[in-house]
């Protein structure tokens, strides 16, 4: 498997980061979690994840349905506790969700109540921001997700990649240094997620946040990212890391690319192979 | 969910008809046929008048001034006890939602106590808080009580999780994520609770002044039965009933200014 890896590794691109590695931002020290099932046996949902995030990097966490990315993901977030090892965030031991973290969820989880810009605001207003300055943030996201003029809509006025958009804009707003995506597309048809997986490109380099991102579509995982954790079944743990070096901005066409084939393909076979054991 | 829109209420242009229309000729009709049969099967007025006298009635009562006084009244009485009861309703049942000790102690009890009809208490009520407004205040805000605590229940148990979540992932504390989730959330519960707890008041008001009383509508209702004004009693029925019915119009009125959302959160398309 690894020696795959390494020549895939070595194709030669002019990779972002590529030159001088950036500090590690987040560490997995064995993470497990362990949960009590309906009959009160333990189950094992997550075991001894191990691996490093760098600053600024774009990583994808590629399972099948239902094999534990998720709580992965919610521990790193800081909004599960991990039943053993532990997860750092800048060297220290995540116990809560951090001042510099940005979360959205599969559903877009909007307040219906509240337009667009009052949705994007809030974490500026839960964090005591003065009022103008949450505005001018809030403006200043939606431009950035590309919903200028849409900032007094209602979320029910419109559509479930707007939504996102509105989520993201509402992750971004403080400027986090990283951003926790738990399949923020998995709701939308393919078209709306080509869309906003090119949109996501954009934001993530134009905010230069580190980026984790879980996903069960390995074309996503490939398009979007540096580097994809490649998650096995339950109980779930990192199986393979593939670093995917290809040029950024990456666009949609090159998904047709023979290179870009030899990524999907080596991703799907881990996948496949986690199948077959299963 | 499904990927269409659905729009709860069709336009407006599309109907020739309003709404209201089958409905009030429905009562016309029932009115006429009444007025009819009153006439032709020559019912005296001491034991079913004619819907015209009623109306005739209803408009002296007016012209008169004679029902002012009492609306004013019953209208005080169902006011002060809906306050109460929508004051009380919110904070225990905020309490008893988010309290898990109390959710264990307190609740079991008010559920026991709710077995016990209130218009029974009645009499008592009138023994401890006086012969005037005070005691059918409180009668109004007991029955009017429980619907409001009990939606206020539900409306906060059933908050989305995520919604939590997300707070808790902005590091909110408990005030923050109750104000701005939990209680905007619980809003279209709440409303339906004092839809029912306004008229609920009514109703305790009325009960109250039969038990004993010298003014209001429901005391009105006992004088004008003792002396067989039969007329009399169905004018100062139709008094209550505008007064419920404004009553709840304006609660009405409140909700869909406050819970706009909710009739239209449902409509999602990708």
């Amino acid at each position: 498997m690894t020696a795959t890896a390494g020549a895939l590794a070595q194709v030669p691109v002019l990779a972002a980061g590529a030159s001088a590695p950036a500090p590690v931002l987040i560490e997995f020290d064995r993470v497990a979690k362990v949960y009590k099932a309906a009959d009160g046996r333990p189950v094992r949902a997550v075991d001894s994840v191990k691996g490093e995030i760098r600053a600024g990097e774009f990583v994808s966490i590629l399972g099948p349905s239902g094999c534990g990315k998720s709580t992965l993901m919610m521990m790193l977030a800081g909004l599960l506790r991990p039943s053993e090892g532990e997860i750092r965030f800048k060297g220290k031991p995540v116990t809560g969700p951090q001042e510099g973290f940005g979360i959205v969820f599969q559903d877009a989880v909007l307040f219906p109540w509240r337009t667009v810009q009052d949705n994007v605001r809030l974490p500026g207003e839960v964090r005591g921001l003065p009022r103008d300055e949450q505005i001018e943030r809030a403006q200043a996201m939606i431009r950035l997700v590309g919903l200028a003029g849409f900032e007094s809509k209602f979320p029910h006025e419109l559509s479930g990649g707007m939504q996102q958009r509105v989520a993201i804009a509402r992750a971004l707003s403080l400027g986090p240094s990283l951003l926790v995506m738990d399949e923020p597309f998995g709701a939308l048809d393919a078209m709306t997620r080509e869309q906003m997986n090119l949109e996501l490109q954009r934001i993530s380099l134009e905010s230069g946040a580190t980026v984790v991102f879980v996903t069960h579509s390995i074309a996503e995982a490939a398009f979007l990212s540096d580097r994809v954790f490649v998650m096995s079944g339950r109980p779930s743990t990192v199986r393979d890391i593939v670093t995917v070096d290809l040029p950024r901005p990456r666009a949609i066409q090159q998904m047709n690319t023979d290179r870009f084939g030899v990524y999907v393909a080596r991703l799907r076979g881990l996948l496949d192979a986690e199948g077959g054991h299963s | 969910m499904s990927a269409t829109a659905v729009k709860p209420d069709a336009p407006r242009g599309q109907r020739s008809v309003p709404d209201s229309v089958p409905a009030i000729v429905t009562a016309v009709a029932l009115l006429a046929l009444w007025e009819g049969a009153v006439k032709v099967l020559e019912i005296p007025a001491f034991i079913l008048p004619t819907p015209s006298s009623v109306a005739i009635r209803i408009v002296d009562d007016l012209a008169t001034g004679v029902i002012l006084p009492h609306l004013w009244t019953t209208f005080i009485e169902v006011a002060v006890g809906f306050v109460l009861a929508a004051l009380l309703g919110v904070a225990l049942g905020t309490m008893v939602a988010l309290v898990r000790a109390l959710e264990k102690t307190i609740y079991p009890i008010v559920l026991a106590l709710q077995t016990v009809p209130k218009v029974a208490i009645a009499p008592l009520l009138i023994i401890w808080f006086g012969y005037g407004i005070h005691s059918k205040a409180v009668t109004a805000g007991l029955i009017a009580f429980f619907p409001i605590m009990v939606n206020v229940i539900v409306g906060l148990k059933t908050v989305d999780h995520r919604r939590v979540l997300l707070m808790q992932a902005l590091r909110a504390g408990p005030v923050k994520t109750y104000l701005k989730v939990r209680l905007p959330s619980m809003l279209p519960y709440l409303f339906a609770g004092l839809e029912v707890g306004i008229i609920f008041s009514v109703i305790g008001a009325i009960v109250g002044e039969f038990v004993g009383s010298s003014v209001g509508l429901g005391t009105l209702i006992i004088q004008r039965q003792a002396t067989v004004d039969v007329a009399g009693v169905f004018s100062v029925l139709a008094y209550l009933s505008i007064m419920g019915l404004v009553l709840s119009l304006i609660i009405k009125a409140f909700a869909h200014r406050l819970t706009f959302w909710a009739r239209s959160q449902e409509i999602v398309s990708p």
